[in-house]
Protein backbone atom coordinates (compact mmCIF):
# COMPACT_ATOMS: atom_id res chain seq x y z
CA UNK A 1 0.00 0.00 0.00
CA UNK A 2 2.02 2.49 -1.40
CA UNK A 3 -0.45 5.29 -1.43
CA UNK A 4 -0.83 5.60 2.33
CA UNK A 5 3.08 5.94 2.81
CA UNK A 6 2.85 9.39 0.40
CA UNK A 7 0.00 10.17 2.22
CA UNK A 8 1.39 9.92 5.70
CA UNK A 9 4.71 11.90 4.45
CA UNK A 10 2.17 14.56 3.09
CA UNK A 11 0.84 14.62 6.58
CA UNK A 12 4.21 14.48 7.87
CA UNK A 13 5.52 17.56 5.53
CA UNK A 14 2.22 19.18 7.09
CA UNK A 15 2.69 18.73 10.76
CA UNK A 16 6.16 19.97 10.27
CA UNK A 17 5.24 23.48 8.41
CA UNK A 18 2.83 23.62 10.87
CA UNK A 19 4.97 23.46 13.89
CA UNK A 20 7.52 26.27 12.41
CA UNK A 21 4.41 28.63 11.07
CA UNK A 22 3.15 28.57 14.70
CA UNK A 23 6.56 29.49 15.95
CA UNK A 24 7.39 32.20 13.77
CA UNK A 25 3.89 33.46 14.70
CA UNK A 26 4.62 33.27 18.56
CA UNK A 27 8.00 34.93 17.72
CA UNK A 28 6.99 37.56 15.13
CA UNK A 29 3.46 38.79 16.42
CA UNK A 30 2.61 41.70 17.89
CA UNK A 31 -0.29 40.55 20.28
CA UNK A 32 0.71 38.72 22.97
CA UNK A 33 -2.93 36.53 22.49
CA UNK A 34 -1.76 35.76 18.66
CA UNK A 35 1.74 34.57 20.33
CA UNK A 36 -0.08 32.06 22.44
CA UNK A 37 -2.21 31.28 19.66
CA UNK A 38 0.93 30.61 17.61
CA UNK A 39 2.71 29.00 20.84
CA UNK A 40 -0.95 26.18 21.02
CA UNK A 41 -0.50 25.65 16.94
CA UNK A 42 3.11 25.03 17.19
CA UNK A 43 2.38 22.48 20.19
CA UNK A 44 -0.19 21.10 17.95
CA UNK A 45 2.37 20.24 15.10
CA UNK A 46 4.40 18.83 18.05
CA UNK A 47 1.61 16.25 18.53
CA UNK A 48 1.60 15.08 15.28
CA UNK A 49 5.36 14.45 14.83
CA UNK A 50 4.99 12.25 18.15
CA UNK A 51 2.38 10.43 16.15
CA UNK A 52 4.76 9.49 13.41
CA UNK A 53 7.45 8.86 16.17
CA UNK A 54 5.16 6.23 17.08
CA UNK A 55 4.37 7.02 20.37
CA UNK A 56 -0.26 7.89 20.14
CA UNK A 57 -0.25 8.29 23.63
CA UNK A 58 2.09 10.74 24.11
CA UNK A 59 0.58 12.26 21.27
CA UNK A 60 -2.15 12.57 23.07
CA UNK A 61 -0.62 13.75 26.44
CA UNK A 62 0.73 16.85 24.44
CA UNK A 63 -2.55 18.06 23.30
CA UNK A 64 -4.01 17.48 27.00
CA UNK A 65 -1.33 19.00 28.57
CA UNK A 66 0.43 21.57 26.37
CA UNK A 67 -2.57 22.96 23.95
CA UNK A 68 -5.08 22.17 26.78
CA UNK A 69 -3.37 23.06 30.28
CA UNK A 70 -0.61 25.21 30.04
CA UNK A 71 -1.80 27.24 26.95
CA UNK A 72 -4.70 28.09 28.58
CA UNK A 73 -2.69 29.07 31.67
CA UNK A 74 -0.71 31.43 29.86
CA UNK A 75 -4.00 32.70 28.04
CA UNK A 76 -5.08 33.38 32.07
CA UNK A 77 -1.77 35.31 32.61
CA UNK A 78 -1.97 37.49 29.61
CA UNK A 79 -5.55 38.37 30.08
CA UNK A 80 -4.59 39.38 33.69
CA UNK A 81 -1.55 40.38 33.31
CA UNK A 82 -0.89 43.50 30.42
CA UNK A 83 -3.80 45.29 28.66
CA UNK A 84 -3.98 42.79 25.84
CA UNK A 85 -3.23 45.60 23.01
CA UNK A 86 -0.17 46.03 24.22
CA UNK A 87 2.47 45.71 22.21
CA UNK A 88 4.13 42.13 22.59
CA UNK A 89 7.82 42.76 20.77
CA UNK A 90 10.51 45.20 21.02
CA UNK A 91 11.22 47.61 18.49
CA UNK A 92 14.48 46.21 17.76
CA UNK A 93 17.28 48.62 16.10
CA UNK A 94 19.11 47.10 13.22
CA UNK A 95 22.20 46.96 15.33
CA UNK A 96 20.32 44.43 18.00
CA UNK A 97 18.34 42.64 15.43
CA UNK A 98 21.21 41.75 13.70
CA UNK A 99 22.96 40.65 16.64
CA UNK A 100 20.01 38.40 17.82
CA UNK A 101 19.79 36.70 14.66
CA UNK A 102 23.36 36.50 14.31
CA UNK A 103 23.44 34.35 17.84
CA UNK A 104 20.34 32.51 16.55
CA UNK A 105 21.59 31.43 13.73
CA UNK A 106 25.45 30.58 14.92
CA UNK A 107 23.80 28.32 17.52
CA UNK A 108 21.80 26.58 14.93
CA UNK A 109 24.57 25.99 12.56
CA UNK A 110 26.77 24.64 15.07
CA UNK A 111 23.55 21.90 15.94
CA UNK A 112 23.03 21.29 12.30
CA UNK A 113 26.47 20.74 11.71
CA UNK A 114 26.79 18.50 15.06
CA UNK A 115 23.85 16.06 14.09
CA UNK A 116 25.41 15.85 10.54
CA UNK A 117 28.86 14.74 11.66
CA UNK A 118 27.53 12.41 14.34
CA UNK A 119 26.74 8.43 13.29
CA UNK A 120 24.03 7.46 15.73
CA UNK A 121 24.46 3.83 16.03
CA UNK A 122 21.08 2.06 17.18
CA UNK A 123 20.79 -0.18 20.00
CA UNK A 124 22.18 -3.62 19.37
CA UNK A 125 19.29 -5.10 20.92
CA UNK A 126 15.57 -3.51 22.09
CA UNK A 127 13.49 -5.10 24.73
CA UNK A 128 9.70 -4.35 24.80
CA UNK A 129 7.73 -2.64 22.79
CA UNK A 130 6.37 0.99 22.58
CA UNK A 131 2.87 0.55 24.05
CA UNK A 132 1.41 2.11 26.57
CA UNK A 133 1.64 -1.17 28.71
CA UNK A 134 5.16 -1.35 28.54
CA UNK A 135 5.34 2.42 29.34
CA UNK A 136 2.74 2.09 32.25
CA UNK A 137 5.12 -1.09 33.66
CA UNK A 138 8.60 0.43 33.60
CA UNK A 139 6.45 3.71 35.05
CA UNK A 140 5.10 1.72 38.14
CA UNK A 141 8.06 -0.70 38.55
CA UNK A 142 11.50 0.30 37.45
CA UNK A 143 11.25 4.55 37.33
CA UNK A 144 9.09 4.34 40.03
CA UNK A 145 11.37 7.12 42.64
CA UNK A 146 10.73 9.60 39.34
CA UNK A 147 6.92 8.41 39.63
CA UNK A 148 6.64 9.75 42.74
CA UNK A 149 8.85 12.91 42.61
CA UNK A 150 6.54 14.12 39.90
CA UNK A 151 4.10 14.30 41.44
CA UNK A 152 5.45 16.06 44.89
CA UNK A 153 7.19 18.35 42.55
CA UNK A 154 3.82 18.78 40.90
CA UNK A 155 2.31 19.59 44.65
CA UNK A 156 4.96 21.67 45.41
CA UNK A 157 4.12 23.92 42.32
CA UNK A 158 0.28 24.09 43.31
CA UNK A 159 1.00 24.74 46.80
CA UNK A 160 3.65 27.74 45.59
CA UNK A 161 1.30 28.80 42.97
CA UNK A 162 -1.81 29.45 45.37
CA UNK A 163 1.08 31.29 47.97
CA UNK A 164 2.48 33.46 44.92
CA UNK A 165 -0.89 34.62 43.97
CA UNK A 166 -2.38 35.46 46.93
CA UNK A 167 0.17 36.82 48.85
CA UNK A 168 -0.76 39.87 46.52
CA UNK A 169 -4.14 40.14 46.89
CA UNK A 170 -3.90 39.97 51.10
CA UNK A 171 -1.28 42.57 51.13
CA UNK A 172 -3.88 45.02 49.33
CA UNK A 173 -6.83 44.05 51.28
CA UNK A 174 -5.24 45.20 54.43
CA UNK B 1 13.13 8.70 0.10
CA UNK B 2 10.66 9.38 3.48
CA UNK B 3 11.84 11.68 5.53
CA UNK B 4 9.95 11.10 8.51
CA UNK B 5 11.85 7.62 8.86
CA UNK B 6 14.88 9.18 9.60
CA UNK B 7 16.67 10.28 12.89
CA UNK B 8 18.31 13.19 11.51
CA UNK B 9 14.91 14.98 10.08
CA UNK B 10 14.16 15.06 14.10
CA UNK B 11 17.11 16.54 15.33
CA UNK B 12 16.77 19.07 12.82
CA UNK B 13 13.84 20.20 13.92
CA UNK B 14 14.21 20.02 17.33
CA UNK B 15 17.49 22.08 16.63
CA UNK B 16 15.02 24.80 14.75
CA UNK B 17 12.44 24.67 17.62
CA UNK B 18 15.38 25.68 20.34
CA UNK B 19 16.20 28.49 18.22
CA UNK B 20 12.79 29.77 17.57
CA UNK B 21 12.41 29.39 21.31
CA UNK B 22 16.38 31.58 21.61
CA UNK B 23 15.44 34.23 19.16
CA UNK B 24 12.07 35.07 20.98
CA UNK B 25 13.49 35.06 24.14
CA UNK B 26 15.54 37.68 22.59
CA UNK B 27 12.56 39.40 20.95
CA UNK B 28 9.69 39.52 23.54
CA UNK B 29 9.26 42.69 25.89
CA UNK B 30 6.93 41.19 28.22
CA UNK B 31 7.70 38.02 30.98
CA UNK B 32 4.61 35.93 29.01
CA UNK B 33 6.11 36.22 25.99
CA UNK B 34 9.73 34.85 27.38
CA UNK B 35 7.72 32.16 29.15
CA UNK B 36 6.32 31.65 25.83
CA UNK B 37 9.65 31.03 24.19
CA UNK B 38 10.88 28.90 27.09
CA UNK B 39 8.16 26.58 26.35
CA UNK B 40 9.45 25.84 22.67
CA UNK B 41 12.92 25.46 24.32
CA UNK B 42 11.65 22.60 26.35
CA UNK B 43 9.60 21.25 23.51
CA UNK B 44 12.98 21.04 21.69
CA UNK B 45 13.96 18.76 24.26
CA UNK B 46 11.02 16.87 24.69
CA UNK B 47 10.81 15.77 20.84
CA UNK B 48 14.90 14.63 20.50
CA UNK B 49 14.20 12.86 23.55
CA UNK B 50 11.43 11.23 21.27
CA UNK B 51 13.38 10.82 18.77
CA UNK B 52 16.52 8.82 20.09
CA UNK B 53 14.21 6.89 21.66
CA UNK B 54 12.45 5.99 18.21
CA UNK B 55 15.77 5.17 16.50
CA UNK B 56 18.71 4.06 18.90
CA UNK B 57 17.22 3.57 22.38
CA UNK B 58 17.44 -0.11 23.55
CA UNK B 59 14.33 0.28 26.05
CA UNK B 60 11.75 2.26 24.28
CA UNK B 61 9.35 3.31 27.00
CA UNK B 62 12.32 5.65 28.52
CA UNK B 63 12.22 8.28 26.50
CA UNK B 64 8.25 8.77 26.98
CA UNK B 65 8.48 8.24 30.75
CA UNK B 66 11.73 11.39 30.02
CA UNK B 67 8.75 13.53 27.58
CA UNK B 68 6.33 12.84 30.22
CA UNK B 69 8.29 14.02 32.89
CA UNK B 70 9.31 16.80 30.81
CA UNK B 71 5.38 17.89 30.11
CA UNK B 72 4.84 17.73 33.96
CA UNK B 73 7.92 20.08 34.74
CA UNK B 74 6.55 22.58 32.21
CA UNK B 75 3.44 22.22 33.35
CA UNK B 76 4.00 23.05 37.15
CA UNK B 77 7.08 26.06 35.25
CA UNK B 78 4.10 27.50 33.81
CA UNK B 79 1.44 27.72 36.96
CA UNK B 80 4.48 28.54 38.85
CA UNK B 81 5.58 31.73 35.99
CA UNK B 82 2.20 32.62 36.01
CA UNK B 83 1.48 33.61 39.42
CA UNK B 84 5.09 35.33 39.99
CA UNK B 85 4.07 37.42 36.76
CA UNK B 86 0.71 38.29 38.37
CA UNK B 87 2.32 38.97 41.38
CA UNK B 88 4.51 41.33 39.90
CA UNK B 89 2.16 43.38 37.83
CA UNK B 90 -0.11 43.84 40.95
CA UNK B 91 2.79 45.78 42.26
CA UNK B 92 4.33 46.91 39.18
CA UNK B 93 1.13 47.58 37.03
CA UNK B 94 3.73 46.42 33.82
CA UNK B 95 5.34 43.48 32.98
CA UNK B 96 8.62 44.93 31.45
CA UNK B 97 11.62 42.64 32.72
CA UNK B 98 13.77 45.60 32.73
CA UNK B 99 11.94 47.05 35.66
CA UNK B 100 12.06 43.58 37.99
CA UNK B 101 15.45 42.90 37.16
CA UNK B 102 16.97 44.22 40.97
CA UNK B 103 14.09 41.46 41.80
CA UNK B 104 13.48 44.08 44.69
CA UNK B 105 9.80 45.03 45.78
Amino acid sequence: MIVFEYIAEILFYGFMILTFMGGFMAVRSKLLMHAVLGLAVSLFGVAGLYFFLGSPFLAMMQVLIYVGAVCIMIVMGVMLGSTPDQLATKNFSGQNLLLAILACSTGFIALFVAIGQTKFAPAAQRVGDMSIRFVGENLLFKYCLAFELISVVLLTAIIGAIILARGGREEKAS
Amino acid sequence: MMISANLNTYLVIAAILLVIGLYGMLQHRSLIGILISSEFILNGAALNFMAFNRFVAPNPAVGQIYTLFIMGIAAAEAAIAVSVIIAVYRKYRSEDPDLVQDMKL
